[in-house]
C-alpha cells in the first residue's frame, strides 16, 4: 500500500510536500491520506480547537505546511469572498484576504458561495467560488492574479450553485464550469490565469469535480460520462460515454478509475497508451454512491448511499461485501488514513470506521454540533472539518 | 548583503518614489481586461503597490472609481495586504474618503472596516449616520441599528415610536432580509406595507401565448412579438390562434405568473412559450437597471434591444437574480419578456413565471413617473374572458 502510495506521486509529478493536503480528497484527489498519527477513537478531548469563521462555506480546507487554507463567503447575498489561512497549531489567523464576486451568488440555500475546494502546487493557492471567480495567491496571501469567469462568459452560472473544484497539474489549472446555459471547462495558465484552452462541455448542471489521471491528463465528469483531457491543449485522449453521475466524483487509485455510473463502474487505466479508452474491469449496481464520492482502502472500494449505508466491494470483481449502518445523511466525501475511514454526516458527527472488522465497525464518534458539507482535510496527525461558521481540529 | 538591498528596496518605494510608483501601478492595475488580459502587468505592478505604506490607502481607495470589478478586486488586495502589514493608518483621509458619496461605494465600505478594524468606537459613531448612504453595505449596518432599536421599543410597548423606527428601516433597506424584516414588525403593529412599490415591481402586462417551446426549441425561435409589437395582432400559436391579453399581478414581489394566464390541463402546460409586454414612464434619460428574478428561459427587450437572454430551467428563482445594466430613455420605454416552460414533469418544474423591476445601481426603486396604484387584486386562475390587449402602465 504505502509502495503503491509513493509510487503514484511520483507518477502524478506532484511538487507538493507530501504532508500537504492541497486539493479536493487531498494529494492524490482520491481522499486517501498516509497519514500514520490520525486518532483511531474519539473522545472530546481529541477537538483540539474550534475558530469561528468569516463566512459560510463547505469547501474543505487545505493543509500546506503549518497552514489551513480555508475559503468563505459572507453577506446578505454572499458576494463578499473571503480567502483565510490559519495557523494549524492554534487556529490563529496568519492571513485574511477578501474580494467581491463578480459573478452570481445565487445558490440553494444548502450550498454556498464557497463551495469548491482550493488547490494548490505548494508554491501557489488557487481558490474557486460559485460566482466563478478564481483567485490565485501565494502561500503569504499576496495576489498573483485573479480572473472573473461570469464577467467574461456572462452565462456561465448555476441558479443552485457551483461546486466543482479546480486541479493544478504542471503549468495548467483546469477548472470545470459547467451548467445549464454556458458550459465549459478551461485550461488556465497556472503563473498568469491566462487561458490556454477552454472547451465547449455538455450543457448541462453539474457538481463533479476533475480527476487527474496521471501528470497532465484529467478525467472530466458529466452526465454523457467521463472525458479525458490532455491539460497541455485541452485535446481529448479518451472518453466513457455512458453516462455518469454528476455530482459524486470519480476516484483513482493503482491505476484503476471508480466512476460513479451505473453505480461504479470500474476502468483499468492503460499507463502505457493513455490514448486508448481503458479497458472496463466490473460495473456493479450495488454499489451506489448518494452525494459523498468512492473511496477506496486496498482491495475495497466504499460507497455511501443517501440512508447512510456504507457499502464495501471488491476492487478486483466490484462484487459487494459487508455493509455497516451509519448516521446520516452525509455530504461529505469520507477521507481514509491506513485502514480506518473518516466520515462526518450532515449534523456534524464525525464517525470513524474499522475498515478491517468483519462487518465494519465505528469505532469512534464526537459530535461536532454544526452542519458539515464539506470534505475533511488531514495533516500533520490531525483533521480538520469546517462548518458554515466553524473549522475545527480533530487529532490525538 | 541580501537584507540590505530588500530595506533600500522598499524604503525607496515607501518614502522617495512611492507617489509615481502608487499612481502608476493603479494605472497598469486598471488596464486588466476580459479573459486575463494585463494579468501579467498587473500581477507586477501588485507586487509593487502592496510595498506601499498605509499613507497610499486613499488613493488607491479612489481608484476603485469607475474601475471594472476585476479592477477593483486587485485593487483591494493590495488594501488588505498593505493594512495587514500595520503602520498608522491615515485616519482622517479615511473618514473624508467614507463622507465622499461619489466615491465607489464598496471601496467606501472597505475605508469603513479599516476605521472599524483600528478604531471601533468611532466606527460605531458613524453608523447612524449612513441610513441613506449610496453603499448599500455601509447602510445595512445603519438599518440594523434601527430594527434593533424599533424592536427595543416594541418590546417596551411604545408602539408609535416603533413604528416610526420600522418605518424608517424599510425605507432605507435594500437587502432583502431586512426589507422582510422590516415589513413583518410594521405589518405586525398593523401598519400597511406597499412592498411592490418599495421595489419598484413592475405589476401591469400584456401577455401573448403559448407558442411552441417543444424540444427547448422554442428558446432560439423568432416568434411574432420579437420582431414587432401589435397588441391588436392575432398570431398561430403552438395550438391554435392566440392574441394579446391584460395581465395584473397583485403579487407582493411582483410575480408575474404565467401558469394564471394559460393554465392548461394538470400542473400546468408544458413545452411552451409566452411573452409578457409592457411599458415604463420615465422621469428623465439616465442609467438604470432592471432586475429579474425567474427560473424558466428568458430573454429580455428594453425599447426594442435584447438586453440578454439565458436558457437555464428550474434551478431556482430569487429576487434580483439578475441584475441588468440598461440606459432608460425619458418618457416611454418598453420591454418585453419572453419566457420559455421546458418538458420536465416534476413537482418544481411547475413554474412558469418571472418578476422585474426597475431600479438604480442601489437597488433604490425607479418608479416610473405615472405608476398607478398597487394593485390589490390580480389576474385569476381561471383563464377565462382575458381583457383584450392594452397599453399597460407601470
Amino acid at each position: 500500500m504505502k509502495n503503491s502510495l509513493i509510487a503514484l506521486t511520483f507518477a502524478l509529478g506532484l511538487t507538493v510536500h507530501s504532508e500537504d493536503w492541497n486539493q479536493f480528497r487531498g494529494p492524490h484527489g482520491n481522499g486517501v491520506s498516509t497519514d500514520k498519527n490520525l486518532p483511531t477513537t474519539l473522545q472530546d478531548d481529541n477537538l483540539k480547537w474550534s475558530i469561528a469563521l468569516p463566512g459560510r462555506g463547505l469547501s474543505g480546507a487545505l493543509v500546506l505546511g503549518d497552514h489551513v487554507i480555508v475559503t468563505c463567503s459572507s453577506g446578505p447575498t454572499q458576494s463578499r469572498l473571503h480567502v483565510l489561512a490559519l495557523n494549524a497549531k492554534d487556529g490563529s489567523v496568519a492571513w485574511h484576504r477578501q474580494f467581491w464576486a463578480t459573478g452570481r451568488t445565487m445558490c440553494h440555500d444548502k450550498t454556498s458561495v464557497a463551495a469548491p475546494t482550493s488547490c494548490s502546487d505548494g508554491k501557489n493557492i488557487y481558490a474557486v467560488f460559485s460566482s466563478n471567480d478564481v483567485i490565485c495567491l501565494d502561500r503569504a496571501g499576496n495576489l498573483q492574479w485573479l480572473r472573473g469567469l461570469t464577467a467574461d462568459y456572462a452565462n456561465v452560472s448555476n441558479s443552485l450553485g457551483m461546486s466543482s473544484s479546480p486541479v493544478v497539474t504542471g503549468d495548467t489549472l483546469v477548472v470545470q464550469v459547467e451548467n445549464d446555459s454556458e458550459s465549459y471547462t478551461l485550461g488556465l495558465n497556472k503563473t498568469n490565469g491566462l487561458n490556454r484552452w477552454r472547451l465547449d462541455r455538455p450543457k448541462a448542471a453539474n457538481w463533479t469535480s476533475p480527476v487527474l489521471l496521471k501528470s497532465g491528463l484529467v478525467a472530466l465528469q458529466s452526465k454523457t460520462g467521463i472525458d479525458a483531457i490532455r491539460t497541455e491543449d485541452g485535446s481529448n485522449a479518451w472518453s466513457y460515454e455512458d453516462g455518469a453521475s454528476t455530482i459524486p466524483s470519480s476516484a483513482v487509485l493503482n491505476g484503476v478509475l471508480y466512476i460513479p455510473s451505473h453505480g461504479i463502474t470500474a476502468l483499468k487505466l492503460n499507463d502505457a497508451d493513455a490514448a486508448n479508452t481503458p479497458k472496463q474491469l466490473w460495473q456493479s449496481g450495488r454499489l451506489q454512491p448518494g452525494t459523498a464520492s468512492p473511496i477506496v482502502i486496498g482491495n475495497k472500494v466504499f460507497t455511501t448511499n443517501r440512508a447512510g449505508v456504507l457499502s464495501s466491494g471488491n476492487t478486483k470483481t466490484g462484487e459487494r461485501g459487508w455493509q455497516l449502518r451509519l448516521k446520516g445523511p452525509f455530504s461529505a466525501t469520507p477521507v481514509a488514513a491506513g485502514d480506518y475511514l473518516y466520515f462526518v454526516n450532515e449534523a456534524g458527527l464525525m464517525q470513524i470506521v474499522d475498515t478491517t472488522a468483519e462487518e465494519g465497525e465505528i469505532t469512534g464518534k464526537l459530535d461536532l454540533g454544526e452542519q458539515v458539507l464539506g470534505s475533511p482535510a488531514v495533516g500533520s496527525g490531525a483533521l480538520y472539518v469546517r462548518s458554515n461558521s466553524k473549522l475545527y481540529k480533530v487529532a490525538k | 548583503m541580501k537584507l540590505l538591498f530588500a530595506f533600500l528596496s522598499t524604503a525607496t518605494i515607501c518614502f522617495t518614489g512611492e507617489a509615481a510608483s502608487v499612481s502608476d501601478s493603479i494605472k497598469t492595475i486598471r488596464s486588466v481586461g476580459p479573459e486575463g488580459q494585463g494579468n501579467t502587468a498587473a500581477a507586477k505592478a501588485w507586487k509593487s503597490l502592496a510595498q506601499a505604506n498605509a499613507a497610499a490607502l486613499p488613493e488607491i481607495l479612489r481608484a476603485m472609481r469607475d474601475s471594472s470589478p476585476l479592477s477593483a478586486n486587485w485593487l483591494r488586495a493590495a488594501v488588505d495586504t498593505i493594512a495587514d502589514r500595520g503602520g498608522k493608518l491615515p485616519q482622517q483621509a479615511l473618514l473624508d474618503f467614507i463622507a465622499d458619496q461619489k466615491q465607489e461605494p464598496r471601496a467606501r465600505r472597505l475605508a469603513f472596516e479599516l476605521i472599524q478594524k483600528s478604531n471601533p468606537k468611532l466606527a460605531d459613531k458613524l453608523i447612524p449616520g449612513l441610513i441613506n448612504d449610496p453603499s448599500v453595505e455601509l447602510r445595512r449596518d445603519a438599518v440594523a441599528h434601527v430594527l434593533e432599536a424599533g424592536t427595543a421599543k416594541q418590546t417596551s410597548k411604545q408602539t408609535q415610536a416603533a413604528v416610526k423606527d420600522f418605518r424608517k428601516a424599510l425605507d432605507a433597506a435594500r437587502d432583502i432580509d431586512q426589507i422582510q424584516a422590516a415589513t413583518t414588525a410594521l405589518r405586525q403593529l398593523n401598519e400597511k406595507v406597499d412592498l411592490p412599490r418599495h421595489f419598484g415591481f413592475l405589476m401591469h402586462w400584456n401577455v401573448i401565448g403559448p407558442f411552441d417551446n417543444t424540444e427547448r426549441k422554442g428558446f432560439a425561435t423568432v416568434f411574432p412579438p420579437e420582431k414587432k409589437i401589435d397588441l391588436s395582432a392575432t398570431y398561430e400559436g403552438k395550438s391554435g390562434k392566440v392574441e394579446w391579453s391584460e395581465f395584473i399581478t397583485a403579487d407582493e414581489y411582483g410575480m408575474v405568473d404565467i401558469n394564471k394566464a394559460y393554465p392548461g390541463p394538470g400542473d400546468g402546460l408544458k413545452e411552451v412559450t409566452a411573452f409578457a409586454y409592457t411599458e415604463y414612464t420615465a422621469a428623465s434619460t439616465g442609467p438604470a437597471q432592471l432586475r429579474l428574478g425567474c427560473k424558466n428561459a428568458w430573454k429580455i427587450w428594453h425599447n426594442g434591444q435584447l438586453v440578454f437572454s439565458r436558457d437555464e430551467y428550474h434551478r431556482g428563482i430569487r429576487i434580483d437574480q439578475y441584475q441588468l445594466d440598461i440606459n432608460l430613455t425619458k418618457g416611454r420605454n418598453t420591454f418585453l419578456v419572453k419566457l420559455c416552460q421546458n418538458e420536465q414533469q416534476q413537482s418544481w418544474t411547475k413554474q412558469w413565471q418571472f418578476q422585474l423591476r426597475v431600479c438604480d445601481a442601489t437597488g433604490t426603486a425607479v418608479l416610473a413617473a405615472d405608476r398607478p396604484p398597487t394593485p390589490e387584486t390580480g389576474t385569476d386562475n381561471s383563464g377565462n374572458n382575458p381583457t383584450p390587449g392594452r397599453r399597460p402602465r407601470n
